[in-house]
């Protein structure tokens, strides 16, 4: 049973767990930058990651980090190579896992990270970077979102990062050859794909999923709807991995 | 061009007309050359088209001070904070063009310049809008197999700017740490300038030839130039200077304060060495990992 922990410390916990022993991840900003130094320290010993800035890495960095290239990251790194070298083995379909996040995403999990409408006003975001990438070719894809009704949306205002396709087919009429988005953590609650579409999984210890569900603008399916089963609770962070959490973001700046 | 002599950073950046296209950030957050937008700024070049991946604050810096017209990029922002105001409200007020790119649509674009190729396929951007709302990527079929594929055109950057941790004066330059597409974008360039921490002599580089990135015949001018990519971190000489990029974001949200910071941090100093003098940070590395001895011989 562990002590206090903050919404973003769960979502740690719960991307961490999405990352299996043996996995090659691809890490971007964030709270994955977190999850990773967890899951190796943790449960996937024999996890790797990768960053885009051509970082490769078997093992927690050594002091916190702001970003994929601060230099506790590159320090006894396994391998500082380039990004053609790192998205080329995410083309060939070599890595497992990728992480996402964004400002909005819909119930095929086609996420934006490129401009919003606010009211009559559209605000321009910092764009895609890697994520059109990783969401186009990574194995599966976790994405990591806060619990804000305004990012629950029918249709995302522009698809920085393609999800499974907008009739709900899937992803085998889709060129790109990831399998697209397969869980979304948010501050509330976790929700898995099946047949390219939302479903809720569980509900972070303290919500209810009544609550959680009212927050989408289309009746989001749950686990009995999908495949007979329940809607659980998330497990809490263990005390081993708020220790971790802590000491790889002891500020908690990102958590 | 072979073996241009050390420069001053003001006689370097000079030779970068107003209108060039621009390739810099190529690291990603590791290694900027800030230095060089920063000079940029003072010489009053404008026009600049920037060609980057995550371009961090310094694209956002030189939107800012109005050196730019058109941004060909995948991200733009403060790592850090998220938002660039000045990049932002640019794009709002269409003040600037930008052509949206991913991460690898961008190194696809200049691999293909290095290679002398005109378009590299990818399995990515199809599906995206960055692919469908762009008049940039065309949709195209593998000749081989009939697979669908996004053809990405080359980008060959008029100058590639590269800071890096030592460099010779006849232009050869070792560096290390991550280098994201550095090595593409000055591939693809016609002229390359490098800062650089040290400037040592050649022999230093000829002692470990594995660790040269870039060799004489592209680089117009080497620049000593300690510092040069703060607050951005260099690999073995100084960290990320995280409290900068949060204080650049809470002083920049309006045009009004952008200039009052670029007064203080940009305009309002000489040159670098009057720069660092202003900076208040412990950026020293904690971790002196030297690396092994490596052999050559024969």
């Amino acid at each position: 049973m562990a002590s206090e922990y903050t919404p973003r410390e769960l979502m740690v916990s719960a991307a961490a767990s999405e990352i299996d022993d043996g996995d090659t991840a691809f890490v971007g900003m964030r709270l994955p930058l977190i999850a990773f130094q967890v899951a190796v320290s943790t449960h996937a010993p024999n996890s790797m990651a990768v960053y885009e800035s051509g970082v490769v890495r078997d093992s927690p960095a050594d002091g916190f980090i702001h970003t994929m290239c601060d230099l506790p990251n590159l320090n006894r790194a396994v391998s500082t190579t380039g990004m053609i070298d790192i998205m080329s083995r995410l083309q060939r379909g070599d890595i497992d896992v990728g992480f996402l996040g964004g400002a909005e995403v819909d119930r095929y999990g086609n996420l934006n990270t490129t401009r919003v409408q606010a009211g009559d006003r559209e605000i321009r975001l910092p764009g895609s970077g890697g994520a059109c990438d990783i969401a186009c070719m990574a194995g599966r894809t976790v994405l990591l979102l806060p619990h804000e009704p305004r990012r629950f949306v029918e249709e995302v205002n522009y698809v920085t990062s393609p999800g499974h396709a907008a009739d709900g087919s899937g992803r085998e009429t889709h060129p790109a050859p990831g399998g697209g988005p397969d869980a979304l953590v948010t501050s509330k609650a976790t929700f898995g794909f099946a047949d390219g579409e939302l479903y809720l999984r569980s509900v972070h210890p303290g919500e209810d999923a009544e609550s959680v569900l009212a927050d989408f603008p289309w009746d989001v399916r749950t686990a009995p709807d999908v495949d007979g089963g329940e809607v659980t609770t998330t497990p809490e962070p263990t005390a081993e991995e708020l220790d971790l959490i802590r000491t790889f973001d002891p500020d908690g700046f990102w958590t | 061009m072979i073996a241009a002599p050390p420069a001053t950073l003001r006689e370097a950046v000079s030779a970068i007309p107003s209108g060039s296209t621009v390739a810099a950030g190529l690291a990603l957050e590791h290694a900027i050359p800030f230095a060089v937008g920063h000079e940029l700024i003072r010489q009053g070049t404008d026009d600049l088209t920037l060609v980057g991946p995550i371009s961090d604050l310094l694209f956002d810096q030189l939107v800012g001070a109005d050196a730019v017209s058109r941004i060909r990029a995948a991200w733009v922002g403060n790592v850090s904070a998220g938002t660039g105001y000045r990049f932002r409200e640019a794009v709002e007020s269409d003040a600037i063009a930008v052509e949206n790119h991913s991460n690898f649509s961008i190194a696809l674009a200049l691999k293909a310049g290095a290679l002398g190729v005109p378009y590299l396929p990818t399995q990515s951007l199809l599906g995206s809008d960055v692919f469908a709302e762009s008049d940039l990527f065309r949709r195209g079929e593998d000749p081989f197999t009939g697979d669908e594929v996004a053809q990405v055109p080359a980008i060959e950057p008029d100058w590639t700017v590269v800071h890096a941790q030592r460099a010779s004066p006849a232009g050869d330059v070792h560096l290390w740490g991550n280098t994201g597409i550095v090595d593409p974008a000055v591939g693809a360039a016609d002229n390359v300038l490098v800062t650089a921490e040290e400037v040592v002599d050649g022999e230093t580089i000829k002692s470990d030839p594995s660790r040269t990135a870039i060799t004489r015949e592209q680089v117009a001018a080497v620049v000593e130039c300690p510092y040069g990519a703060h607050p951005s971190p260099v690999a073995g000489h100084y960290n990320r200077d995280n409290e900068y990029y949060l204080d650049y974001h809470d002083r920049t949200d309006t045009q009004a304060a952008f200039d009052e910071w670029a007064d203080e941090w940009v305009y309002g100093v000489e040159d670098r060495a009057e720069y660092m003098a202003k900076v208040d940070a412990d950026l020293s590395i904690t971790e002196p990992t030297v690396a092994a001895e490596v052999r050559y011989g024969q």
